[in-house]
């Protein structure tokens, strides 16, 4: 009974819903209230994509990342397992594929065959890397990992929250969320027409792991003596990696479908021997190649003769605390969203075009929609690429034994809008919500004459410049709420040596 | 079917359908139609209770304790109001409002005091409340708030339960106030029986102290950056408004200067006392003196005790002031 059970296939699956599980809870987790030390971000940091494309961009394997090696070394043995039995968009993609995705017997046959657009992935991979030699890290934008991640966060778990009520505090709002909601639909709503087109025509993750496992120690081997070409092994194929002919290995995801389904015997997953059938090599010609990597290289000067973060400092460009100077950000960051979920005041928001479009999706604060908690420092924690580096709550708040705090932007007000300076009206929340000690914003009281030359004693705020951290609790708490009177810009910010406007406060 | 066409069977039915289909078109334009382009449901406004019990000219109005160990003053000053018994009946329900607002650790001075709200909750559950729930409508993140307080982890460990306030947990409630009128307040007041303020003294740029009438402040949802334009008035109307059953002032360390937020040792002062008492306006009176502050320097007291809330004047008040090793 449990002999008949433990199938490879069902071995699998088993995996599947394991990982699949693991993922959601680490992403449930990931917030203040269970953030206990738990590795939330650990798919990102197994991905062997982030892990060489941002090792590409800034020579490292940054702590956690190196993890990836969980992966990138039983690739070479098991060949590309990863997609089928570990990537949470590999599962939800063939999850969705055969919940929706039902057809004739005859056509199962078809719509797992080796279709050529599945190279459109190879080409995908070599822009990305390309681009990454380069410095300019887009990986994020397609790795599944980041992805699915980014999805959940943005779209998926919002949802879910605004259906079953649990939420941390209130229901997340994110900048431009639902241009990521619908393109996550759209990957899921392609299963529709062909099984697992995310995996099989656009993964880069999946493209890289099938070139690392050209030739793995283990694979599926059809013993051409038994087989009599029936083809029955296509019917639940995940990759479309024809097991009835030469196996292309480099497309194979290790389903294991194949072996259950042969009436004859004749697949079984193991070392090749004299009887298996030859592979078929990575189907992509070394024109294309050529071709993506010349495009990478002509795309690269254009993306850097542009205005963006990385080249002019934004002032709504506010990183989180304990992000790097934004070249290097800008070569770290994956887009995963992580930031985003464990933010408790949602500051956190994914930009649009305000970084340029190198930086769409990176983290950006949005004052409006939160403010940066003084003694937060839970973005930092999460962050798998070091694009946010991690930070200890007196490194933030400057305590001892450090002697400054961590500035993410400067404070403004903007007089013309400001009650006690604009309309003689008594406020001062923002000097009341500064969370610092002793205040950045500080008042004074002037005897104002009112219209009707009666004066009256008011209090009027100004910021001190080299106590502001630029947290924005001032101008998320303004009365004035549609476009607060006093206002954050990234000017002054730590991280930046360009984007500084003191001359005693140079760093 | 024949061939001349359909038949009267056929011909009744499907009129029949077809007038139904009308009619129901016809009722659901009569029904619906208005002169308003949107169609609100009016929310319900609700009232607060009180939370009040009756005088007793046995027991003092105001009982001050100094003293190093804050459980022990805690509960020695309400013993000497009377004792919780006076105060919390077996079977209701209590709501303790601390002054959590803050991300800010317990030395800091920004919260209420971990070791003097335990006692109180101890306290109510030994007088068999039926619940004792904790709750502040915080400024910074609720959860770190509650957590980094210290206040959450002491109240589940005597026995209460901390009430986060999310953003459906807030009704229209009407304050009948001079200048609050209408405003959205935590849910949780409508479903108590008793309610104690236990704020902390503190400094304020604005109102010149933030004690036990502006600690009201937290009960409230919505806009309420906006009080500060007419504070004095405010604070006042809050204190008319919900009027607790037992205030209990935290007093043991005191935020000098730089309030409400803190955040530097060098601002905090230990005074080691708590102040409980019935007269709201009384406690108050008395605390200020923690930030050499008098009552003529601060308007809400005065508007509060034209109001009727209290006495300002809390010497001539039946009181009571020890202290405990």
């Amino acid at each position: 009974m449990i002999r008949k059970f433990l199938t490879l296939r069902n071995i699998r699956r088993t995996y599947a819903v394991f990982f699949f599980t693991l993922f959601l809870i680490l992403i449930g987790i990931t917030n203040f209230r269970s953030l206990k030390g738990y590795e939330v971000s650990l798919f990102l940091e197994i991905n062997p994509l982030v892990a060489l494309s941002a090792f590409l961009t800034s020579w490292t394997i940054y702590k956690g990342l190196v993890l990836s090696l969980l992966i990138i070394i039983p690739t070479f043995f098991f060949g590309r397992f990863f997609c089928s039995w570990v990537c949470p968009m590999g599962i939800l993609n063939q999850v969705v594929s055969t919940f929706f995705n039902r057809r004739r017997a005859d056509d199962e046959y078809k719509i797992n065959s080796y279709r050529k657009i599945f190279r459109i992935k190879y080409y995908i991979l070599t822009v990305l890397i390309i681009l990454s030699l380069f410095g300019a890290l887009q990986t994020g934008l397609l790795d599944p990992v980041s992805f699915i991640t980014r999805s959940f966060v943005i779209s998926a778990f919002p949802a879910f929250n605004y259906w079953s009520g649990w939420h941390y505090l209130k229901q997340p709002l994110f900048y431009g969320g639902v241009f990521i909601s619908t393109l996550f639909l759209i990957v899921l709503f392609a299963n529709r027409f062909l099984n697992r087109f995310w995996c099989r025509v656009l993964c880069p993750l999946g493209a890289l792991l099938g070139i690392m496992s050209v030739n793995p120690l283990l694979r599926i081997c059809r013993n051409i003596e038994k087989c009599n070409n029936c083809k029955k092994c296509l019917k639940n194929c995940h990759g479309a990696c024809e097991p009835h002919s030469n196996i292309r290995i480099s497309e194979c995801l290790v389903c294991m479908n194949c072996i259950e389904n042969c009436p004859e015997g004749a697949l079984r997953y193991g070392l090749s021997d004299s009887l298996t059938a030859v592979h078929t090599p990575v189907d992509v010609s070394r024109r294309r190649i050529i071709e993506a990597a010349v495009a990478g290289i002509v795309l690269f000067p254009m993306m850097r003769s542009v205005v963006n973060s990385g080249t002019l400092p934004p002032h709504s460009v506010i990183r989180p605390p304990g992000s790097i100077s934004e070249d290097d950000f800008l070569h770290r960051c994956i887009k995963c969203s992580e930031c985003m979920k464990v933010c408790p005041t949602n500051v956190i928001q994914p930009a649009l075009l305000e970084a340029g479009f190198e930086g769409l999706w990176t983290p950006i604060l949005l004052n409006r929609v939160g403010y940066c908690e003084h003694n937060c420092v839970l973005c930092s924690m999460v962050c798998p690429t070091g694009a946010i580096m991690t930070l200890t709550v007196e490194k933030k708040t400057g305590s001892p034994p450090y002697k400054k705090p961590v500035k993410i932007g400067t404070a403004f007000y903007d007089y013309g809008r400001c009650l006690p300076w604009a309309m003689n009206i008594e406020c001062i929340v923002c000097e009341e919500v500064c969370p610092t000690s002793p205040k950045a914003i500080w008042f004074q009281t002037a005897d104002i004459k009112l219209r009707d030359s009666r004066t009256k004693p008011l209090k009027r705020p100004y910021v001190d410049p080299d106590l502001c951290t630029g947290c924005g609790i001032c101008e998320n708490k303004c009365p004035v709420r549609d476009l607060p009177a006093i206002r954050v810009t990234s000017i002054g910010e730590t991280r930046s040596e360009k984007n500084q406007m003191i001359l005693k406060g140079a760093v | 079917m024949n061939s001349k066409g359909i038949d009267r069977r056929q011909f009744l039915k499907h009129a029949a359908v077809t007038c139904a289909a009308a009619s129901a078109a016809g009722v659901w334009g009569y029904l619906y139609y208005s002169n308003e382009p949107v169609n609100k449901r009016k929310e319900k406004i609700f009232n607060f209770k009180n939370y009040k019990v009756e005088e007793s000219s046995v027991y003092p109005k105001i009982a001050i304790v100094h003293g190093k160990d804050a459980e022990r003053i805690t509960r020695a000053a309400i013993d000497r109001m009377g004792g919780i018994t006076r105060f919390v009946k077996p079977g209701e329900r209590v709501l303790i409002k601390p002054n959590a607002g803050w991300d800010r650790q317990p030395e800091q001075a920004a919260n209420t005091n971990p070791d003097v709200i335990p006692a109180v909750v101890r306290l109510c559950i030994e007088a068999r409340a039926s619940e004792v729930w904790v709750t502040d409508v915080s400024v910074n993140d609720p959860y770190r708030s509650f957590t980094r307080s210290g206040i959450e982890a002491v109240v589940k460990k005597a026995g209460g339960k901390v009430k986060i306030n999310t953003e459906h947990d807030f009704v229209l409630t009407d304050l009948k106030g001079d200048i609050l009128k209408i405003w959205p307040v935590s849910i949780f007041y409508h479903q108590i029986d008793r309610f104690i303020n236990i704020p902390v003294v503190k400094h304020h740029s604005l109102s010149k102290c933030t004690i036990a009438m502006k600690n009201l402040y937290g009960a409230l949802g919505g806009q309420r950056n906006r009080l500060h334009q007419d504070i004095n008035a405010s604070i006042a109307d809050l204190a008319s408004a919900i009027q607790p059953t037992l205030t209990i002032v935290d007093a043991t360390r005191v935020l000098k200067r730089n309030g409400p937020t803190g955040g530097s040792l060098s601002d905090v002062s230990i005074e080691d006392t708590v102040i409980a008492g019935t007269d709201m306006v009384a406690v108050e009176s008395y605390s200020i003196r923690f930030l050499e502050l008098n009552t003529s320097e601060l308007p809400y007291i005065s508007i509060a005790e034209n109001k009727g809330i209290g006495t300002s004047d809390w010497k001539s008040l039946n009181h009571y002031e020890t202290s405990l090793g």
